[in-house]
């Protein structure tokens, strides 16, 4: 059933707040990753809007839906949607990579705070994923559990050995959700090392897979319908974005993966994404 | 740690029987997994060698064979211990700790999980297979983790309490095991006390600290240079942490010298952390039977072990040594 008008709204304006949040965030750290959170935040607020059973009620529920960000470097814009759910004081999100910030510079596990695991190094996230779904099979929960990857992390050998287990155990409750936004530090992924189709490989692999429009809020959300319907295998969502996505100078540009944008240029952020 | 070892009656038999640590393993596994429902088991195809199999065979519904991936292995052992499972994961030593050691390092230890490795076919006495299944660099590896807690049993006895000890701490865990038969060190009725060494033999002239399969080695070395007037103390360190520098300590006060046995690298081993320890509790001549920066190579467990100086023939002549160089210290005070 496609989404209602206003709940497509509701999505939007939290993807927009995460935009917002990311560049405040990056630029009081004075270091981390704008570009990411900005691409990622159409499907990152579909997923924490309308399908991951988190708010600050479940938080310690063991049988509620699990997320582990695979890229790790991209928590501002995790933290973000964390805080939008009330399981993040708002006033705590600039604290972001200081010293004594529970909001580490890639996050690290934090119950209270919703963080389901710790995170950074690239590859890891489909590994745990993959246990976490299997412990829920074994427990008979219907939990769910999403894991956020992208095109640079999809260079790494292990996500194959993930990926292959993963449709071994029918783990049809995994949901992974790739951003491809064609970037990655060095330069174009293309350039450096071109993972190629991501989707292909994933249904070979034995997945249910799909492209999906990254920044098409329905799109997105009759993606993650499918994968919830999904009764035998994992699901793999492709999402196609772009890096730094509503920051005109940021957009598709790989020098804004890590850096972060002085006063000048944050404020010029913050005007194009309409922040008050 | 003062008195003579009331907890370790020797075994009586002469020669001692011999079982091979793993199968202590697999019979430990099947005692957890008949008592405790969220005991998991992970093996990456060698569930044959490693004896998770027969875990597997009793509960197929918490037995996972991951096959030849083993960072994968890890990092699902971790999401599933995240869960609230206590999760085995099984390889030989060379391929759980080196292949996946960024997994145990990122997955396990960072965030502090109840996974439990326990790795078979450690050190020289893997023997035929040689260098590339040799893993002498394992302990080192998992001791300089964080959260970490690393175990090394000498025979089966020590084992299978050491995999139950494993299961009780409540965080990640390394366990070495062997693939060839050890010599029984200990009887049915030993003790293990987790992070405690044990004292298995008095002495005053020299410690000898031990673990795995060099105990039984050190303490016929023991034998040898009493039969030359040298008593030696054996401990048996099969806790290498957290560390028991208590007993360390009161090895170099009481004993003057300090002798290391273990079927590993001394770089960052047991020779390593002893030293350590005595540098900065009290300081003694020491010397170290281990591999030399170096790998090893084909031959039978016990040829290598004589090649290398981990018999007791080579520990009671490094032994020696050593005693001479403590006669000339304590002459030149």
């Amino acid at each position: 059933m496609a989404l209602e008008t206003t709940r497509r709204d509701e999505i939007a304006a939290a993807a927009n707040q995460v935009r917002i949040d990311t560049i405040r965030m990056v630029h009081a750290a004075a270091c981390g990753h704008p570009g990411g959170p900005l691409g990622m935040a159409d499907f990152m607020a579909t997923l924490f809007m309308e399908h991951l059973n988190l708010d600050a009620s479940n938080r310690h529920a063991p049988d509620r839906d699990r997320f582990v960000l695979g890229n790790g470097h991209t928590c501002a814009g995790y933290y973000s949607l964390l805080a939008q759910k009330g399981l993040i004081d708002r006033d705590a999100l600039l604290t972001f990579r200081k010293f004594g910030s529970p909001l580490q510079g890639h996050p690290h596990r934090n119950h209270d705070l919703g963080i389901d695991f710790s995170t950074g190094s690239l590859g890891n996230s489909l590994s745990v994923s993959l246990g976490m779904a299997l412990a829920a099979k074994q427990n008979g929960w219907d939990t769910r559990v999403y894991s956020a990857s992208s095109d640079g992390e999809s260079q790494e050998g292990q996500i194959w050995e993930a990926a292959t287990a993963a449709a071994h155990y029918g783990a049809s409750n995994l949901t992974v959700m790739v951003d491809f936004n064609n970037v990655q530090i060095d330069g174009y992924m293309r350039d450096v090392m071109d993972v190629r189709d991501l989707r292909a490989k994933y249904e070979a692999f034995g997945w249910h897979a799909v492209d999906v429009d990254g920044h098409d809020i329905d799109a997105i959300d009759a993606a993650l319908v499918a994968a919830r319907e999904e009764t035998e295998r994992p699901s793999a969502l492709i999402l196609e974005t772009l890096i730094g996505k509503g920051v005109s100078f940021m957009e598709n540009q790989p020098g804004w993966h890590g850096v972060a944008p002085n006063d000048e240029e944050a404020a010029k952020a913050l005007q194009e994404l309409g922040a008050s | 740690m003062s008195a003579p070892p009331d907890l370790a009656p020797l075994s009586a038999e002469s020669p001692p029987k011999k079982v091979a640590t793993r199968n202590a393993y697999g019979e430990a596994l099947l005692e957890l997994g008949a008592t405790n429902p969220d005991v998991v088991v992970l093996d990456a195809d060698l569930s044959g060698s490693t004896k998770t199999k027969a875990f597997g065979k009793a509960h197929p519904d918490r037995f996972l064979n991951m096959g030849v991936a083993e960072a994968n292995m890890i990092g699902v052992a971790a999401g599933l211990a995240s869960q609230g499972k206590v999760a085995f994961a099984s390889s030989f030593a060379m391929f759980a700790t080196g292949k996946a050691f960024e997994q145990i390092r990122q997955s396990v230890c960072v965030p502090d999980l109840n996974v439990k490795i326990c790795a078979t076919h450690a050190g020289l006495t893997v023997g035929e297979d040689g260098k590339s299944h040799q893993m002498l660099e394992d302990v080192t590896l998992m001791r300089v983790i964080p959260n970490m807690h690393v175990m090394v049993p000498a025979d089966s006895v020590e084992a299978k309490q050491c995999i139950h000890a494993a299961a009780e701490i409540n965080g990640p865990v390394y366990v070495r095991l062997s693939r060839g038969a050890t010599p029984i060190v200990f009887a049915e009725n030993y003790k293990f006390q987790f992070g405690k060494a044990a004292m298995l033999r008095e002495g005053h002239d020299l410690a000898i600290i031990c673990m795995g399969v060099t105990v039984s080695a050190s303490m016929q070395a023991a034998e040898l240079l009493a039969q030359d007037g040298i008593q030696a103390r054996v401990l048996n360190m099969a806790t290498i942490k957290p560390f028991d520098h208590g007993a360390v300590a009161a090895a170099a006060r009481d004993c003057g010298a300090i002798l290391t046995a273990e079927e590993h690298q001394q770089n960052g081993g047991l020779g390593d952390a002893v030293a350590q320890s005595v540098v900065l509790s009290h300081p003694v001549p020491m010397a170290m039977c281990a591999m030399d920066d170096s790998f090893g190579q084909s031959g039978t467990g016990d040829e290598l072990l004589a090649h290398y100086g981990l018999d007791s023939n080579g520990i009671a002549a490094r032994a020696k040594e050593l005693m001479q160089r403590k006669a000339k210290t304590a002459g030149s005070v």
